[in-house]
């Protein structure tokens, strides 16, 4: 049965602390601690964006997948923040890993769920019998605003995704997409920062997208909340997802192993790969794992997957999530961060 | 002057209505009125509206509601004094029946306020303040009210913790009413731990933004007698101005206006202060319902505070304050405000507020004020 044969993760080293960016501000940093649930974030150094990170994400697929990069089909990566208004993103992963000429690529986009849908996807075109190997990443170095809200979490990550029929980590059960036209988060051409409709992400944008695909999946599978062992979904901040379970009937230890916003912030078409990728680390064969993204725009992308005993084989074959977002932190002053992140913009 | 009488109000539930228009969560109010005061026909409306203009681009609101309503061509106006217009589209309303221009009017409220982000919606009601001695200097209305709180405390003592009673009484109540935007129930503990907006006061002070409307039919007491409707009538309307400024007045703890309409209200309806079974009013932050009871001679200068943890407006207190959960737990669409406290007043003099029914009330009275106070407006209902 086709699956995920191979997942690997990439996390910016730097780190900024609400604290820090409060300060900057004259916020409240307890306040949106609380209301956040938002510790810290990871920032990408100046010379990591989303093509070095799904490059990073994608060698540690292939560590866990043994194959040889030239018998991928497919190279996917979702992101917002692709480097390049024009010129793929995907066609530099493709090069760097060795899978070019004979391969199809493409860059997606749908705010944070664009990299389930590189997923989606690649895992379609394996189905379908048309690749033997397909790639689908999600990687970001998101932006928010000075001052602005999304600034607490806005952060960077990647997360990568190997796609074939054989030596199966994770089967892939069900998939579902859940999406309509609604507009609570966008970013037009020429601006630098997206903006948002406030509390209008919450409950008809993200919580509408996110129960509708979680229940339309279950349905489609006969599969109920008690019947996994863990749920992963998308993680716009600490709350969201939580509440999201609490709605929808998950425990709080079905969701925490790749709960990760809280030291990571939202790594927007990273986040809930991430937390795939963490979870598959801790799994056992034959756990029953759900994810659900998340885009603004809006939509859900749903996968039921069941972990078989390769994990066991392939789990140390190359960085873990958590050992990613826990080791080797750099912590930044508000200045350095600004400058990581070109906020501070010389005259032409 | 006819005696004029309330036969029908009509009121959804408030909140964030994203998937509804203006113009939709109006009519929705206006047919339940219509329907309650079972009428087909009107004479004239009156639509109290705040900011339509910068909440949703849209003025000219009389005709566009009257033709939704499917009232056209009935002559209507609609009305705006801050967060007071719902309660200058009642007076004005009763103006109309009371001298005998029109037998039936619908009088309504609306705002749409959720289509705008929140520093949108923040410089709209800022023009409820004085642009050029207020705004100017980047004051908002969170910042007004804090000056007030802080200048309460330093004066007569008023305790942080006595604020945030404010709130819990309020949303103790919109816990019993299911038409309020946040109808749960709130800690002192919770309050003083929420996020701060302008010191003192936190966001659990602070009404909220909300989309919502609220209608009322008015009659003559004679017509309502004829058409065997419960009778509520109103006996008094009281209306008084001050400086929208709040560095022009005298005390800034003390909100004339409310006193002025008030003064008028009470000589126009033969009532003291004693004689209100229950009162609903405008707190838009947790300090203006410490002045505005106060305000009201409902307890002495300086005892707003107090009053409020001694239990003096809770729902089985002696005077109860806001037992629809006030702007706090039930919402705040500006416009809709005062018309909805007459609602609620209406509700309650019927016997009609179920868990949260004042026992034996017969004289009701709403406050509904503008920006800081630079209006306030009056009413006293009585069981008739």
């Amino acid at each position: 049965m086709e699956g995920i044969i191979g997942y690997g993760a990439s996390i910016p080293r730097n780190r900024i602390k609400v604290e820090e960016i409060a300060k900057v501000w004259g916020a409240d940093a307890p306040s949106y601690k609380k209301g956040l649930l938002v510790e810290e974030k990871s920032v990408p150094s100046p010379d990591q964006d989303t093509i070095t990170m799904s490059v990073e994400a994608t060698k540690n697929a292939l560590k866990r997948a043994g194959i040889d990069p030239r018998e991928i089909g497919a190279v996917y990566i979702g992101s917002e923040s692709h480097p390049y208004a024009v010129k793929p993103s995907g066609t530099v992963l493709a090069e760097a890993i060795g899978a070019t000429p004979e391969v199809h690529t493409s860059d997606f986009e749908f705010a944070c769920k664009a990299g389930t849908e590189g997923m989606f996807v690649a895992y379609g075109l394996v189905k379908a019998g048309l690749i033997k190997y397909g790639l689908g990443v999600g990687a970001d170095t998101s932006q928010g605003a000075p001052g602005d809200a999304l600034e607490y979490t806005a952060a960077a990550g990647a997360a990568a995704y190997l796609f074939g029929r054989e030596k199966v980590i994770a089967e892939v059960l069900e998939t579902y997409s859940y999406t309509t036209d609604t507009p609570d988060f966008w970013r037009r051409e020429y601006q630098y920062y997206p903006q948002h409709g406030g509390r209008f992400t919450g409950d008809p944008a993200y919580f509408k997208h996110i129960t509708g695909a979680a229940r339309g999946i279950m349905a489609k599978a006969g599969l109920k909340p008690a019947d996994f062992q863990y749920v992963i979904f998308h993680q716009p901040n600490g709350k969201f997802p939580l509440r999201a379970g609490e709605i929808l009937g998950f425990a709080r230890k079905q969701i925490e192993p790749g709960w990760l916003v809280n030291k990571l912030g939202n790594t927007y078409s990273g986040s809930s790969p991430l937390g795939l990728t963490a979870t598959l680390d801790i799994s056992k064969p034959g756990d029953m794992v759900l994810i659900v993204s998340y885009g603004s725009g809006a939509g859900s992308d749903g996968f039921v997957l069941r972990v078989t005993d390769r994990i066991n084989e392939v789990r140390d074959l190359a960085p873990k999530t958590r050992e990613l977002l826990e080791k080797n932190r750099n912590y930044l002053e508000y200045g350095t961060y600004a400058k990581f992140r070109h906020k501070i913009r010389k005259a032409d | 002057m006819r005696e004029v009488a309330i036969i029908g109000v009509g009121m959804n539930k408030w909140g964030e209505l994203w998937e509804k228009s203006l113009r939709q969560v109006f009519t929705e109010a206006a047919l339940l009125a219509l329907d309650d005061a079972g009428v087909d026909k009107i004479d004239s409306m009156i639509v109290g509206c705040m900011s339509s203009g910068l909440f949703i681009g849209q003025e000219h609101l009389s005709s566009l509601l009257a033709d939704y309503t499917g009232l056209a061509p009935v002559p209507a106006a609609r009305v705006e004094s801050a967060c007071a217009s719902g309660g200058l589209a009642l007076r004005t309303g009763w103006i109309e029946v009371a001298s005998g221009l029109s037998d039936v009017v619908l009088v309504g409220g609306v705002e749409k306020m959720t289509d705008v982000n929140g520093n949108e919606a923040t410089f709209a009601l800022g023009t409820a303040a004085d642009q050029e001695y207020e705004c100017y200097h980047g004051i908002t209305f969170p910042g007004l009210y804090a000056l007030m709180a802080r200048a309460h405390m330093e004066k007569y003592g008023t305790t942080r913790e006595q604020l945030a009673m404010v709130a819990v009484k309020n949303h103790a109540n919109g816990s019993l009413n299911p038409l309020a935007q946040y109808p749960f129930k709130v800690s002192v503990e919770a309050v003083l731990s929420s996020v701060m907006v302008a010191d003192p006061l936190r966001i659990l002070d602070c009404s909220p933004i909300t989309d919502g409307a609220a209608a009322l039919v008015l009659c003559p007491v004679e017509l309502a007698r004829k058409l065997k409707k419960p009778v509520v009538k109103i006996i008094a309307s009281g209306m008084a101005t001050d400086s929208i400024a709040l560095s022009s007045r005298k005390e800034i703890t003390w909100i004339e206006s409310t006193y002025l309409a008030a003064k008028k209200a009470y000589a126009m309806a033969g009532k003291k202060p004693e004689d209100i079974n229950l009162v609903e009013v405008h707190d838009c932050f947790t300090i203006a319902e410490i002045c505005v009871i106060e305000a009201l001679g409902l307890v002495e200068k300086g005892k707003g505070g107090q009053a409020v943890e001694s239990g003096l407006t809770a729902l089985q207190g002696k005077i109860p304050v806001n037992t629809s959960g006030g702007l706090k737990a039930k919402g705040h669409p500006v416009g809709a405000t005062g018309v909805a406290q007459a609602i609620e007043i209406t509700k309650q003099l019927r016997g009609d507020a179920g868990p949260r029914q004042v026992k034996g009330a017969r004289v009701g009275m709403t406050q509904n004020m503008g920006g800081s106070g630079g209006s306030s407006i009056v009413h006293i209902f009585e069981r008739g």
